[in-house]
């Protein structure tokens, strides 16, 4: 493989890592950027969302990667295990933020995030007692087929991927900038006093921002499987801590500056990995993060939290 | 039923859109509102006038439901309205003119009067109240792309006229709308004010600048340290010695005292 290809191929990969990444962002930027809380539960909701789709894909007969689907039965399991999955961590989020934060929200200070330290060590806690320590042998039921650009590999895993992330990255896009609920969201982030008084009901929209953050992180989850053909209690820590310095990059409370920082950390993971050494990735993204800090303390396209009254 | 003898009931003739009566409110152990009694009738303009921590703000924020009162009941309407929840007055047309505007600023000014209909149907209600608000101010129509917080701060405030209006309002709350504009901003802005009025708005404004608020208000309140000190016709106020030296600026300079 020259170096052409490798180039090529950390492409494809840093695409696919950089959407999971972003999505994962995604969650950390929407309730940060109305609440000016850094949900660090977030990590492992998408670990459970990991699980979750590994039962479902299982619960359909998928076992390994030697249950091949074709045709209708493959889109419908493929669907199916990501919307389930996405509702149950849509509705573990709800949960957190309805029976746990809520009654914290009028305690000034760091209780509220040091409350979803806990709640992430426990939702760990509950995947090593219910499922086990072992990793999980991911299913993935896509049928193998292989497309080569020179001598790089585009797996139908990576269709796949970018094509879910696509769809979803575009659909809160829309839901954020075109509808009714979405326009609350964002005025709510600007001003929430001011939001309240337009007759907007702010504990909903709070409520919306934690099913679709962890909606997504659900989709996540799933696509950690699907890239890395296992799945494991420990994944929460190093791709949440990612994903959030893919947050802080792109400017935390900034939906495109979520995706944009997410896409970047996984280029740099992928060619850094290719490139460098495995071991330096993380020097790599941490000190660029640093480094962003330093310059552009708001993030590359500027932070939106709420304006101070 | 009412006793309205001790508010110098300066004839708001018509039955009351908004009463205050006997609230207290508190910020913790702040007693901030103490028995104060409001009475705004239909189609009224009142104004409230009151030095800083009067407890004018917190008037507002006690009629938008997001501070209650500890005791004493508001009612809007005929109906209590003390437990009902921000949106649910919002809904039955209290609309609130934010202090300093506090529009949202990295929305279109489209948004911004979209948000102010939230609580209303799409449709063509929405247009006719949008036109309307364009009518009034077609400044607002020019800059509908443009994202709010890059407007003049005389702007802004059609815009969150123009934002209140969009709720359908019977009531508007004013909180300090000539803040920070340019004396011939302001005079457009009590222009408007008036004009919303006659189409048939009720209006209660907290005001600084008290002389231009009396040129258009039909009644008065004075608070001082959360409690009504004064009220009339606009007329009695502008005639009122106490007024006129601490709100119209007819301060008498006797030696060094200020």
């Amino acid at each position: 493989m020259t170096a052409y290809d490798l180039a090529l191929q950390q492409l494809i990969n840093g695409f696919s890592l950089g959407s999971m990444y972003a999505l994962l962002a995604l969650g950390f930027t929407l309730v940060y950027g109305i609440l000016e809380l850094i949900n660090f539960s977030h990590f492992n909701v998408f670990m459970v969302g990991s699980f979750v789709a590994f039962y479902v894909l299982e619960g359909f007969g998928v076992v390994g990667q030697n249950t091949i689907m074709t045709g209708l039965p493959l889109v419908g399991v493929l669907l199916a295990a990501l919307a389930v999955t996405m509702l149950v961590t849509g509705g573990i989020g709800v949960g957190i933020e309805r029976l746990l934060l809520r009654p914290l929200r009028a305690v000034k200070g760091p209780a509220a995030m040091i409350l979803t330290i806990g709640v992430s060590y426990v939702l760990f806690n509950i995947v090593i007692l219910g499922a086990g320590a072992d990793s999980k042998n991911f299913p993935n039921p896509l049928p193998p087929i292989v497309f080569t650009f020179e001598n790089a590999v585009l797996r139908m895993r990576e269709i796949l991927i970018w094509v879910i992330s696509l769809l979803l990255m575009g659909g809160l896009t829309y839901f954020v900038g075109y509808t009714k609920l979405g326009k609350a969201m964002r005025a709510t982030a600007q001003d929430p006093e001011a939001a309240r008084m337009m007759g907007i009901d702010v504990d909903r929209v709070i409520m919306m921002a934690f099913f679709l953050g962890s909606a997504l992180a659900g989709a996540g989850g799933m696509i950690f499987g699907l890239y890395y053909n296992y799945t494991s209690f420990i994944i929460g820590f190093s791709a949440g801590l990612r994903a959030f310095t893919a947050a802080v990059l792109g400017g935390i409370g900034n939906v495109p500056g979520a995706m944009l920082g997410g896409l970047l950390i996984g280029l740099i993971e992928a060619y850094s990995g290719a490139f460098i050494a495995t071991a330096w990735t993380d020097v790599i993204i941490f000190s660029l993060l640093v480094l962003v800090l330093v310059f552009r303390p708001n993030g590359l396209l500027g932070r939106m939290a709420p304006n101070k009254s | 039923m009412r006793d309205n003898s001790a508010l110098g009931n300066g004839g708001h003739g018509g039955a009351a859109l908004l009463e205050f009566q006997k609230v207290n409110t508190y910020y913790g152990d702040l007693h901030v509102l103490k028995d104060v009694d409001y009475v705004i009738g239909k189609g009224e303009i009142v104004c409230l006038l009151g030095g800083n921590a009067s407890g004018k703000s917190t008037t507002m924020k006690t009629i938008m439901g997001v501070v209650r009162p500890q005791r004493g009941e508001v009612m809007y309407d005929g109906e209590p309205i003390g437990k009902m929840s921000t949106n649910d007055r919002v809904r039955r047309g209290i609309a609130p003119v934010l202090e300093a505007r506090r529009l949202f600023p990295r929305m279109t000014v489209y948004e911004n009067l979209e948000l102010g209909a939230y609580t209303q149907p799409r449709g063509a209600q929405f247009d006719q109240d949008l036109e309307r608000v364009y009518g009034l101010f077609p400044r607002v129509k020019e800059r509908r792309d443009q994202i709010a917080g890059t407007l003049s701060g005389g702007e802004q405030q059609m815009v969150a006229i123009g934002r209140a209006l969009m709720a359908r309002p019977r009531l508007i709350c004013m909180d300090e709308p000539s803040m920070g504009l340019s004396p011939l901003f302001v005079e457009q802005v009590f222009d408007i004010i008036q004009t919303i009025n006659k189409q048939g708005v009720t209006i209660f404004m907290v005001e600084q600048n008290a002389s231009m608020a009396l040129s258009i208000a039909h009644r008065a309140y004075v608070l001082q340290t959360g409690q009504v000190v004064l009220s009339g016709t606009a007329a009695e106020m502008q005639a009122n010695e106490m007024i006129k030296q601490a709100y119209l600026g007819e301060m008498k300079v006797e030696g060094a005292a200020p």
